[in-house]
């Protein structure tokens, strides 16, 4: 059991890899390709072997301080450095700097004749002395297979070939070798079978008039790496390779939330609006408001002071300024402030690959927080659907890890069945908002709900959305007694139930009034019931009062009349 | 031996003009290859074009530089620098005809 653990460790360790310098492709192959080996680059005519040999010189020689040697077999070292002179290489200069050195071969068989056993010392001494003199740590050979073409004799090529291989292993140089793709093997003379550790396949794919370079690790011995296709695209910088960014889901996740735009909308969004860094789907009709939406949030965003990169595909920059204007959304103030780009282009103007390296290369430039791509939909023009899908899950992935939110807007037909939008990416967007054409009475009114929102409570009603010179507006939809009510009937309803409610409480104050007056009447009969009782009480009064005074008078003449007899009593007796 | 030779020539420089036939044979150090290539040569001029020619010996491996300038890959390389236009000829030799034919020689 240790034994093995022990070999699992020391065969980590036993795979240096050397870092290619080619954006994208040390992120697929873990590292770059195998260290002191060497690697096959094989493809077809005008698939980007040479310049992806090159690249991996230049970068080396300026990244990583490798130098290299290049060995053309087919271009002249002077061609080589104007070809490449429009990546922005200059291998004048580095030949001077003794960073690279160029070496064309030119072999031509009418000007030799073969006169006996050879051997390919020649080639041997000449490429040891290259490496020699500039120390150099990477070698390419571009394309080998030409002396197959130069020398008869296949038999000693073919051993050369296999020395040759193992000659540059001894040297420990990390070495190219591109070959010519052959019928129905990756190479016309079968290089790969001595060069076994690492074969990349490039290719180059027409469809639908928009042409696509894929590549693809055939091989890669002792190593882990991505297996898939890979786009690849070369523009003014080199060869981008889009590995899908990262084969785990493990992009930052944020619970800021930020504003829709709408107020009314952030109501059905806990009040609150969408989280930090998701991805929103809107989809709907055309002309049921999508790209208002989408500019709505925009706006929002460049109100909180936020960056955002707007691509269109559908209408020119000044076409959606003049057009938000009308709903009272100023974008070209945004614009000045500099919180806003928009890049309008015809999605037919180059593939997909390209869309999605021009998306990603703008927004590593301008660092927005917000991203709309408006729609996503015009790229199925240019693309196969999965494709497209492919292209969209990676760019997602890309914002995702970046923290940036972004806005796809799309349109679905009416004839399609389901919810489904085209492009099938519904299932990767965490929320997602469909505007709904509702068709009444003979009028075409808008509906939005959100059919999913991922970690967030939202509600599950279908408003009337509505647009007007003010923007964007969510209004509750009506249920009238027919069902469900918008646009104008909607404000009939509206109407007649203002109406009854006035006449409600007209009718109401009437009656107020009523019992009013009824008040009145009964607390002037209270008051009138009472002076009655009043007088009664005190008639009452009056009796009582007469007849304690008549009380108190006879008792004080009874005592008078008592006093008085005792008084004449006494003088008779003394008579 | 071969080291001689090639000394030798490259000493009698101005004399190189009064020979019909100027050659240089390239060849990497003692390799089976080289040796045959240089015996091989050797007796063909004696045979055919004695007294007529110069035959300068190099070995890549002493001038490394040479094997770039001169566009070598495959050695031994025979080159013809007189008459023109200059003729390429690898292999060890032994195919006497064919380097006859490259050298413009009769059979």
């Amino acid at each position: 059991m240790a034994s093995v653990s022990n070999k699992r460790t020391t065969l980590k360790k036993i795979l240096p890899k050397t870092p290619s310098g080619i954006a994208g492709l040390d992120e697929i192959t873990e590292g770059g390709l195998p260290k002191g080996r060497p690697t096959l680059i094989c493809g077809a005519a005008g698939s980007g072997k040479t310049l992806f040999a090159i690249e991996f010189i230049v970068r080396g020689a300026l990244n990583y301080k490798e130098p290299g040697v290049f060995m053309a077999f087919e271009e002249k070292s002077d061609e080589l450095a104007i070809n490449v002179a429009s990546l922005g290489f200059d291998l004048e200069k580095l030949q001077k700097q003794n960073l690279i050195k160029l070496d064309h071969v030119h072999i031509d068989r009418s000007e030799i004749e073969e006169t006996g056993e050879y051997d390919l010392d020649g080639l041997f001494i000449r490429l040891g002395h290259a490496i020699d003199s500039i120390g150099a740590k990477r070698v390419v050979l571009d394309t080998i297979e030409n002396l197959f073409s130069g020398l008869g004799n296949e038999t000693i090529l073919r051993a050369e070939l296999r020395r040759l291989f193992g000659w540059l292993k001894e040297k420990g140089v990390t070495a190219i070798i591109t070959g010519e793709k052959g019928d129905g093997i990756l190479t016309r003379q079968g290089l790969e079978e001595y060069v076994s550790d690492c074969v990349i396949l490039l290719e180059h794919r027409v469809c639908n008039q928009i042409s696509t370079r894929l590549l693809r690790i055939i091989k890669y011995r002792g190593s882990i790496h991505g297996t898939n296709e890979y786009p690849f695209l070369i523009d003014e910088d080199g060869i981008s390779v889009l590995p899908i960014t990262s084969l785990t889901l493990e992009a930052p996740t944020s619970t800021q939330r930020i504003s829709t735009g709408m107020p009314t909308l952030d109501n059905m969004l806990e009040g609150k609006g969408f989280y930090r860094g998701s991805s929103i789907l809107v989809s709907g009709p055309a002309g049921t408001g999508k790209t208002s939406i989408a500019v709505s949030f925009v706006n929002a965003a460049c109100q909180r002071k936020e960056r955002c990169l707007y691509f269109a595909f559908e209408e020119s920059t000044q076409q959606i300024i003049r057009n938000m204007k009308s709903i009272g959304m100023n974008l070209q103030q945004h614009i000045n402030n500099g919180f806003l780009k928009i890049n309008a282009s015809r999605p037919t103007l180059y593939g997909l690959e390209m869309h999605l390296v021009s998306i990603y290369k703008k927004i590593i430039e301008f660092k927005p927080k917000v991203v709309i791509i408006d729609p996503i939909t015009n790229l199925v023009t240019i693309g196969q659907l999965r494709d497209v899908k492919a292209t969209l899950i990676r760019l997602i992935d890309f914002l995702q890890k970046e923290q940036i939110t972004v806005m796809f807007t799309a349109l679905t037909l009416n004839t399609a069945i389901g919810e489904q939008t085209d492009e099938g990416v519904s299932s990767m967007v965490d929320a997602w908002i469909q505007v709904k054409e509702l068709e009444l009475n003979g009028e075409r009114n808008r509906g939005m709900y959100i059919i999913k929102s991922r970690g967030m409570g939202h509600s599950n009603q279908v408003r009337e959305f509505v647009i007007n010179n003010n923007g964007l507006e969510l209004v509750d939809v009506f249920l009238g007694p027919d069902g469900i009510l918008t646009g104008s009937a909607r404000e009939a309803q509206q109407l007649n139930e203002f109406t009854g409610e006035v006449i409600r409480s007209h009718a109401l104050s009437r009656k107020d009034r009523e019992i009013e007056r009824k008040r009145m009447v009964l607390e002037a009969r209270i008051a009138s019931l009472r002076e009655e009782f009043e007088s009664v009480q005190e008639e009452l009064n009056k009796a009582y009062i007469e007849e304690d005074i008549k009380k108190e008078v006879m008792e004080k003449n009874k005592k008078q009349l008592i006093e008085k007899r005792l008084n004449t009593s006494g003088n008779g007796k003394r008579k | 031996m071969i080291k001689n030779e090639s000394q030798d020539n490259t000493g009698k420089g101005p004399a190189v003009k009064e020979f019909e036939y100027v050659l240089r044979l390239y060849i990497s150090g003692a390799s089976t290859n080289s040796i045959k290539a240089v015996n091989n040569i050797k007796q063909i001029c004696e045979g055919h074009i004695k007294n007529k020619y110069i035959l300068e010996v190099i070995d890549v491996h002493q001038q490394q530089k040479l094997a770039e300038k001169e566009q070598l890959i495959a050695l031994p390389m025979l080159i013809r620098k007189k008459p023109l236009p200059e003729k390429k000829l690898i292999g060890d030799m032994s195919d006497t005809k064919k380097v006859l034919k490259g050298l413009g020689l009769p059979d």
